[in-house]
């Protein structure tokens, strides 16, 4: 029931789950990505319906540069590959690797993010903005939102590295390092949607 | 170890705004859901007195147009989930046999969230006028060009405010369910309340999210220009109704299936019989809940969207009726061969049963895609969506406030004025909503701000528009229960109706902090009644007694909801300073909340007061 | 004897619906009830199709509850523990079975008359074409197979196929004609709605309404439906396409022509964005809300000149947040503007809907 009663001991073999805090926090979790899940196919549902309407703007194929967004896809899915290395770490009980694959995410994270900023002003200066067209709106609405999501992660993932610098790994933080990385899988999969559903059908038809 | 953290406790207001405790939330959700049913229903009989003759102008059109919005919007939002919540959280837990929610602390930021969502709707009453484009809000009215004040600016900042608070509560109560059961609560046994609550939870968790996407590109369209609805942009109108649909819809079984559980409980208890058919109700209300997102385009056959999908969304509607019809039949058979005791709360419970099934069967009537192209949109479907709203939940709420009441506060709602209340509400709600079903059919438009003399409208709106009245003294004398019950000494018992069957009448009233000072052991469905006709005097203890962990108080949630609501105002008026402030309180809140250890504090054994403790 | 009470109560609004569904089915120029066209009788009869149903299975849930709650009710001193039945799977399957059976009934003629309302009859050379357009607070009416405009009055013969193509230039709105055909949404953005009514075989004047919340002046945007013989109506297109006439008096002629054509049309003359007056003085209201008689009950009624001078010196104050500014005219002007649009009649009418007065109850009484 407590928490207190593995603080002191050997850390169990899946910390995450040693307690019933911890299940909750794993479960609840799940749960808000279900969530998540209905905003983003929501997101989608409105981009699909609305990805016609160019008007003035420039139309999909000649917006996207397919080498960007190949890179962007790169860095999103080794960062993902990097938060594995660091739940293996994590059940391994190595602070210091964990750590440090969690500064490798981070860091790709910012990388991502950072091309998907200089792609949008690019796009901005093509004509392509937030008010030009329906089209636009719901592109930067959808890619935005994503793009938030990977911000906060690297906000939170952050904030996790220097806590487990200072607490160690135990059974209340291993949950938050688990619960951090259960998200940025779901934004990575999210990004393999925006790629297929934006970039590549924008790029065919 | 148990006290190696002295952890601070509040008293007074203080205790209020930190509790993490889900019986004292559940008495915040009532409150404030109360208080907003209060104004929620003083909009109504503002737009009754409107409507009780013709060409009245007691108000004139751009305040009734403020009026019909925000009473929807209120009696939705603010007013019917919150006290469904209110119930959720101080009965839930204790029908699982669990000391706690999963997440105590976001339970109290989904309470905080929640009411500065709806305090934040509320001010644009004051602030130069409220949303006036409907509780559906659609566009293009509800864009900047054709509603130009701030009014609907605090409809979807209010909202998505509010919707985070129910968002997390749902995710709360779904954890709680799936985790913290007692041992032998297995889900087949679980109180009918407790299934519908959960599927309550799940419908909130899979629909919210709809709506705040819908809120956001309605938000962008106006603050940032955007073009998601405006036509000129390229945006599509019909849009928005999708998304206010997809989660609408769900949204109506959101409010309606805990008031399917509260019924099965009180009539369970109160004819002294175990639920008729207990496995085909949680079926039936699973399959509610799945059908309930199937069917949201038969609110818009009306749209355009072709035969075929009108014809499909018809029958998909027909469908939800035989799950319902279901429920209706194990509950008349639950009293079936039972010993019925009329409390006010059976009272309510029993005139619950023929008023859903006439709120029924006008949906069955609506769902006939063509016959709906009269329905839509007249006095027909605002006396449909009453009967199962106000004649369905609101009816649930009271009889589930009646029962529940004494192990909430300990003392026994009085019956007389309870029964008093019952027939006002009761009489006066039939003669509000009765006559709007012929209103519609003879030709009068809902949202209809007047009408002229000589249409055959008139005598029929009087009569609505007293019962509306009687409905308003019955919630008064619903007040005067609850102060004159304050009155009274706590003397309720464990289980004052004595018929209890459910794990919360095994426990003292109110539910001490710690709900249950040992955990029980669940041995069938009805588990105290399966204790009591074993000839057991209360439940057997799963666990030996020891310290209670319990969680800390917390002023964070407070903190949150608050810089949310202050950037929620930035966003308004373009207050980007604000925006700044507000939601670097948020982060701060949830930074200082990640790194600071919760580790709570223990309640010893001696220290407990329950009575019925054993060794 | 509470219980009595209570039983008697559960029948009432039961009775009172059935009694009110007989006896007052409603004006036959507003009322779903009373359905005047081939279109509103189908939905009329599913209407009834599913009340029968659904009266059906609210007899049979009221007298069980009724039996229930007198036959099992606890007596004072009875402390006896009822049987705890867990269920019966013959009554759960037979409460499952026969509302599928009955949704099979319901559903079968539902599908049948979606697909059988959503034909397209634009192409019928016999139907006649309107474009609905919607405005804030207005309708705009056109036939483009007749290369004819107007506004607030849809003229169309009897007997006749309408085939309706509903758009809006502003919110949503819903056109809605209760006694002949339902309504259908009015989209912007070029989102074109379809669907078609039946005109009955004989002359009449029906009420329509805007069915979709659209602004403060929703509850006034009303219009009116007029069916006329088919001579009448070809009279009708030919006024419509006829020269306009201009008032007599020169100076109201001047100021008629450059305050109020910079927006509205008569004839061929004039803009085309606002509402088409051409023999507005033939229409039954003014603006859709004030009635044009002099049978005082509706509080809202005037002579023709009476509601037109009404109007045009404070349009805003008749139909708040509509379009129409007010304009600045002596009272000189303003008389002579109303009298000579008062005036303004294409006189096509047959004997009997001229003397009609959409106003009285003649036609209430027929039914």
């Amino acid at each position: 029931m407590s928490a207190h009663s593995h603080i002191d001991g050997e850390l169990p073999h899946e910390p995450e789950r040693a307690t019933l805090e911890g299940r909750n926090k794993v479960l609840g979790f799940w749960l808000f990505l279900g969530g998540e899940t209905v905003l983003f196919g929501t997101l989608f549902s409105v981009y699909l319906s609305l990805r016609g309407q160019v008007l003035d703007g420039p139309p999909a194929y000649e917006l996207f540069k397919l080498w960007t967004v190949a890179l962007a896809t790169f860095l999103l899915l080794t960062s993902s590959l990097t938060s594995v290395f660091a739940v293996q770490a994590l059940h391994r009980n190595n602070v210091k690797s964990l750590i440090n694959w969690l500064i490798v995410t981070v860091f790709l994270g910012l990388c991502f993010l950072g091309l998907e900023i200089y792609e949008f002003i690019e796009y901005v200066k093509e004509g392509h903005k937030f008010t030009t067209s329906a089209f636009s709106t719901s592109f930067y609405t959808l890619v935005g939102f994503h793009g938030a999501h990977v911000a906060f992660g690297i906000i939170w993932i952050s904030m996790l590295i220097a806590q487990v610098k200072r607490k160690g790994l135990t059974v209340v933080t291993a949950p938050k390092v688990y619960v951090a990385s259960m998200y940025w899988h779901f934004i990575d999969v999210v990004w393999v949607f925006i790629f297929t559903v934006v970039y590549l059908m924008g790029k065919v038809g | 170890m148990a006290h190696a953290h002295e952890v601070k406790r509040y008293s007074g207001l203080m205790d209020w705004l930190t509790t993490v405790d889900h019986k004292k939330i559940g008495i915040l959700y009532l409150i404030a859901g109360g208080f907003f049913f209060l104004i929620g229903g003083l909009e109504a009989i503002l737009i009754r007195i409107q409507l009780w003759k013709p060409l009245n102008n007691f108000v004139n059109p751009d305040t009734y147009n403020q009026l019909l919005t925000m009473h929807g919007t209120t009696m939705i939002f603010l007013a019917a989930m919150p006290v469904i919540f209110a119930l959720m959280n101080a009965i839930v837990p204790l029908q699982i046999g669990a000391r706690d929610v999963a997440f105590p602390f976001v339970n109290a930021l989904g309470f905080w969230t929640f009411f500065f969502g709806g305090v934040l709707l509320n001010i644009s009453w004051f602030a130069g006028g409220a949303p006036d484009a409907g509780w559906t809000s659609y566009v293009p009215l509800a864009s900047s060009t054709f509603s130009e004040g701030e009014g609907v600016d605090y409809y979807v900042i209010g909202l998505q405010i509010a919707g985070i608070g129910t968002l997390v509560g749902g995710i709360n109560f779904l954890v709680t369910i799936i985790n913290m059961r007692a041992p032998g609560m297995s889900f087949m046994r679980m109180p009918m309340f407790t299934w519908s609550a959960f599927i309550t939870s799940a419908l909130i968790l899979f629909a919210f999210p709809a709506l705040t996407v819908g809120l956001v590109a309605l938000m962008f369209d106006r603050i940032f220009s955007g073009n998601f609805f405006n036509p000129s942009g390229g945006g599509n109108a019909v849009l928005w109704e999708h998304i206010f649909w997809i989660f609408g819809h769900p949204e109506v079984y959101i409010l309606i299936l805990p008031a399917f559980g509260i019924i099965s409980e009180i009539v369970s208890t109160f004819s002294r019989k175990r639920l008729f058919g207990y496995s085909s109700m949680v079926f039936a209300t699973v399959l509610i809940g799945f059908l309930g997102f199937m069917v949201w385009a038969h609110h818009m056959f009306t749209a355009g969207l072709g035969p075929v999908a009108n014809a499909l969304f018809s029958i998909a509607t027909m469908l939800i009726a035989v799950p319902t019809g279901i429920k209706i039949f194990n509950w008349l058979f639950t009293l079936w061969g039972g010993s019925i005791r009329f409390t006010t709360a059976n009272l309510f419970a029993v005139g619950f049963i023929p008023t859903f099934v006439m709120g029924g069967v006008t949906g069955v009537m609506l769902a006939a895609a063509p016959a709906d192209y009269q329905y839509q949109d007249t006095y027909f479907v605002v006396a449909h969506f009453h009967y199962v709203i106000v004649g369905g939940l609101v009816l649930g709420l009271f009889a589930g406030l009646h029962y529940w009441w004494p192990k909430m506060f300990g003392r026994m709602l009085s019956e007389k004025l309870g029964k008093w209340t019952f027939w006002t509400f009761y009489i006066g709600f039939h003669m509000t909503f009765l006559i709007q079903h012929f209103l519609g059919l003879l030709g009068m438009p809902r949202r209809t701000w007047t009408y002229l003399n000589g249409l055959g409208f008139n005598e029929m709106n009087l009569v609505s528009t007293v019962g509306a009245f009687l409905m308003g003294i019955g919630t008064l004398l619903f007040l005067l229960n609850i102060i004159v019950t304050f009155g009274k000494p706590k003397t309720a018992g464990n289980d004052p109706w004595e018929d209890g069957r459910t794990l919360e009448w095994s426990i003292p009233s109110p539910a001490p902090e710690y709900n249950f000072a040992q955990t029980p052991l669940v041995r069938g469905y009805d588990a105290l009644w399966k204790e009591k006709t074993d000839g057991n005097n209360g439940m057997t203890p799963a666990e030996p007694l020891g310290p209670i962990h319990m969680p800390s108080p917390s002023i964070l949630p407070f903190f949150m909801a608050l810089g949310l609501f202050i950037a929620g105002f930035g966003f308004m008026y373009r207050n980007w300073i604000a925006v700044a402030v507000g939601m670097a309180t948020v982060f701060l809140c949830m930074i200082l909340r990640s790194v600071k250890d919760d580790n709570g504090f223990h309640i010893e054994p001696d220290e407990l007061h329950d009575k019925g403790v054993k060794a | 004897m509470m219980k009595r009470w209570h039983v008697l109560k559960r029948l009432l609004p039961l009775m009172a619906g059935v009694v009110l569904l007989l006896s007052a089915c409603g004006r036959a120029d507003l009322s779903t009830l009373n359905p005047q066209g081939a279109v509103a009788q189908e939905q009329f009869n599913l209407m009834k199709l599913s009340f029968i149903i659904m009266l059906l299975v609210v007899i049979v849930v009221f007298a069980i509850a009724i039996y229930v709650l007198v036959r099992f009710r606890r007596r004072p001193g009875d402390n006896k523990i009822p049987v705890q039945v867990e269920g019966n799977h013959k009554l759960e399957i037979i409460w499952t079975v026969i509302p599928l059976i009955l949704l099979v009934i319901l559903g079968v003629p539902t599908i049948q008359s979606v697909f059988a309302l959503s034909q397209d009859y634009s192409k019928d050379p016999k139907a006649v074409v309107v474009n609905v357009t919607s405005h804030q607070y207005w309708w705009e009416f056109e036939y483009p197979g007749l290369g004819v405009k107007t506004a607030q009055e849809l003229v169309v013969p009897i007997g006749t196929k309408i085939a309706v193509e509903a758009k809006s230039a502003d919110v949503l709105h819903s056109f809605w004609i209760p006694a002949l055909a339902g309504k259908i949404d009015t989209n912007p953005g070029g989102n074109v709605n379809r669907m078609y009514f039946e005109t009955p075989a004989k002359e009449g004047i029906f009420l329509g309404k805007c069915a979709e919340l659209c602004g403060p002046s929703h509850s006034l945007m009303d219009f009116k439906v007029k069916v006329v013989d088919q001579a009448s109506f070809d009279n009708w297109v030919a006024a419509m396409k006829a020269p306009a006439v201009l008032p007599e008096d020169p100076a109201i002629a001047q100021k008629f022509q450059s305050q109020c054509l910079s927006c509205h049309a008569v004839g061929d003359m004039g803009g085309p964005a606002f509402p088409n007056l051409t023999g507005i003085g033939d229409r039954e209201t003014v603006g859709g809300i004030l009635v044009n008689t002099e049978n005082p009950k509706y509080q809202n009624e005037g002579s023709t000149y009476d509601n037109l001078y009404r109007w045009i010196k404070d349009p805003q104050a008749v139909k708040p947040g509509n379009q129409m500014p007010k304009i600045d005219l002596t009272e000189q002007e303003l008389a002579g503007i109303s009298k000579y649009l008062a005036e303004y009649k294409l006189n096509y009418e047959s004997e009997t809907l001229a003397n009609n007065d959409a106003t009285d109850d003649s036609q209430e009484s027929k039914e």
